[in-house]
């Protein structure tokens, strides 16, 4: 299952390499949705440091959305999914693998929208590990959600409207408690703030981890 | 246009089935009148909230319809269908049936709390846990019901939907725990509190239990007309199957006739 992982999230993540998607496209809207979101808000600086902990996982929900979509496309053309389905590798290593290189993706994405709302809000940051850490909690929740919703809608004509209308609000904790830590992050307050929040992450991965593992075998064969 | 209907007849309902549906349907009927008449000319107006209070008969029990019943039948429905041993297109049709029905009670348990809100609360909306995670759970059912509307073959839709139930399922509870630490302001349970000491008494409390019983019979009533409708649109879809069949079926020997001439 984990050479299938990291043959499979290897496979995405070189792919991306050559074609660049994520970093040409997906990055620089989630920074047009920053600047978007200072248009509605107003020139505020204050209230944009406010809403940034929001406005950051918001950014981030977008472009999961994207980076999802994006992953289920490459597996659409020329028979791609035919072929891993062929390939004999293990459903559970290939729901991690896909997740893996998701998630990957999301890392360097919130890296860009972090330095982001630092610099065009004014975000100031007390305690940068707990966002490191809710960032990573995060990720693995929104890429496995992601993935799983992907392999579902995968050969639907209708994915590209119905996946993010499935996918966010599942997501809604992620945001929640995302938010939750980089407003604790920001008022410099002691990890027992975030506690309820990291727990409350580290169950939604876990749940959607085994679930992924579990029924990604099955879903891929209804898709 | 209409679809035009299949050759065959449409899957028949025993009998018996179409009985209980009917007298659920009458009973619920007269359940609901019943407590109309209680709720707004028997029992007395509140001390603090007037005749406000008369919501309650309505929209607890809508809630525990929309949330608990509705949901956790939809839920345990498609497990049912996800598990090999119990697979039937029967769990499904009642899935999604359980969805369709809860959405309309979801729909009606935001309507009433926000005209209980506005008077109460001083606003529409208050974004407190109970509320945010009843507009979640709204969003999931209704996602459920776009996947259900994509056209597939009965089974796979039957299986896609299933499991996109099962994963909003094990979210409900995530969302309901990150909501309430997010913020609260609704009032505790009233009936099913912790010592299960009821916080209302007498007429009122009889009220509330009718209308309880009598929003559960019109769910039960709703639910089995529902999975009846999913029954005949499935034979609906195969017929148009088969017409279209006979209808190029019925090409051939026409063809041959002219060539003949």
């Amino acid at each position: 299952m984990w050479r299938d992982t990291v043959l499979v999230a290897g496979k995405d993540l070189r792919i991306e390499a050559r074609s660049r998607v994520a970093l040409s496209q997906v990055a620089p809207f989630g920074i047009v949705a920053l600047v978007m979101f200072a248009f509605a808000l107003g020139p505020d600086r204050s209230l944009m440091a406010r809403g940034a902990p929001g406005l950051f996982w918001v950014a981030v929900l977008f472009c999961t959305v994207l980076a999802v979509q994006r992953s289920v496309s490459v597996e659409t053309v020329d028979g791609a999914k035919d072929g891993l389905r062929l390939s004999g590798l293990d459903p559970a290593g290939l729901f991690l693998g896909k997740s893996v290189a998701v998630a990957a993706q999301l890392v360097v994405l919130e890296l860009v929208l972090g330095v982001g709302v630092v610099l065009l809000y004014g975000a100031k940051i007390e305690v940068p590990w707990l966002i490191a850490v809710s960032c990573v909690l995060g990720t693995i929740g929104l890429a496995t959600t992601g993935t799983l919703y992907g392999a579902l809608s995968a050969g639907l004509r209708v994915r590209e409207t119905l996946l993010p209308f499935l996918l966010l609000p599942i997501a809604a904790p992620v945001l929640l408690a995302g938010t939750r830590i980089w407003q604790a992050a920001m008022a410099g307050g002691t990890p027992a703030d975030g506690t309820p929040w990291f727990r409350l992450l580290v169950v939604f991965d876990a749940v959607y981890l085994a679930l992924g593992v579990v029924v990604y075998g099955p879903i891929q064969e209804s898709a | 246009m209409s679809p035009t209907p299949p050759a065959s007849a449409p899957p028949d309902q025993s009998p018996r089935v179409r009985r209980v549906t009917r007298v659920i349907g009458v009973t619920a009927v007269v359940a609901t009148a019943c407590t109309v008449w209680l709720g707004l000319w028997v029992t007395p107006p509140d001390v603090t909230q007037g005749d406000l209070v008369r919501l309650v008969y309505i929209h607890p029990g809508v809630a525990w319809v929309a949330l608990y019943l509705a949901f956790g039948l939809a839920a345990v429905a498609s497990l049912l269908y996800l598990w090999p041993r119990t697979r039937s297109l029967f769990w499904d049709r009642l899935a999604a049936a359980a969805v369709e029905v809860g959405v309309v009670f979801n729909v009606c348990t935001l309507v009433s709390g926000s005209i209980w809100g506005k008077p109460t609360w001083g606003v529409w909306w208050a974004w407190d846990a109970r509320l945010t995670s009843t507009a979640v759970l709204l969003v999931l059912f209704l996602g459920y019901l776009a996947l259900r509307r994509v056209p597939a073959e009965p089974d796979v839709r039957a299986k896609r939907s299933a499991f996109v139930a099962l994963f909003a399922a094990v979210d409900v509870p995530i969302v309901h725990f990150s909501v309430l630490w997010w913020r609260t302001l609704h009032q505790g349970a009233t009936v099913l509190n912790p010592d299960l000491t009821p916080t209302i008494h007498g007429s009122m409390a009889w009220t509330l239990l009718l209308g309880f019983m009598a929003l559960t019979l019109v769910f039960v009533w709703m639910l089995l007309v529902r999975y009846r409708i999913g029954v005949l649109e499935d034979w609906l879809g195969t017929g148009e199957l088969d017409v279209a069949l006979r209808e190029r079926r019925a090409e051939g020997p026409a063809v041959d006739e002219d060539e003949a001439a």
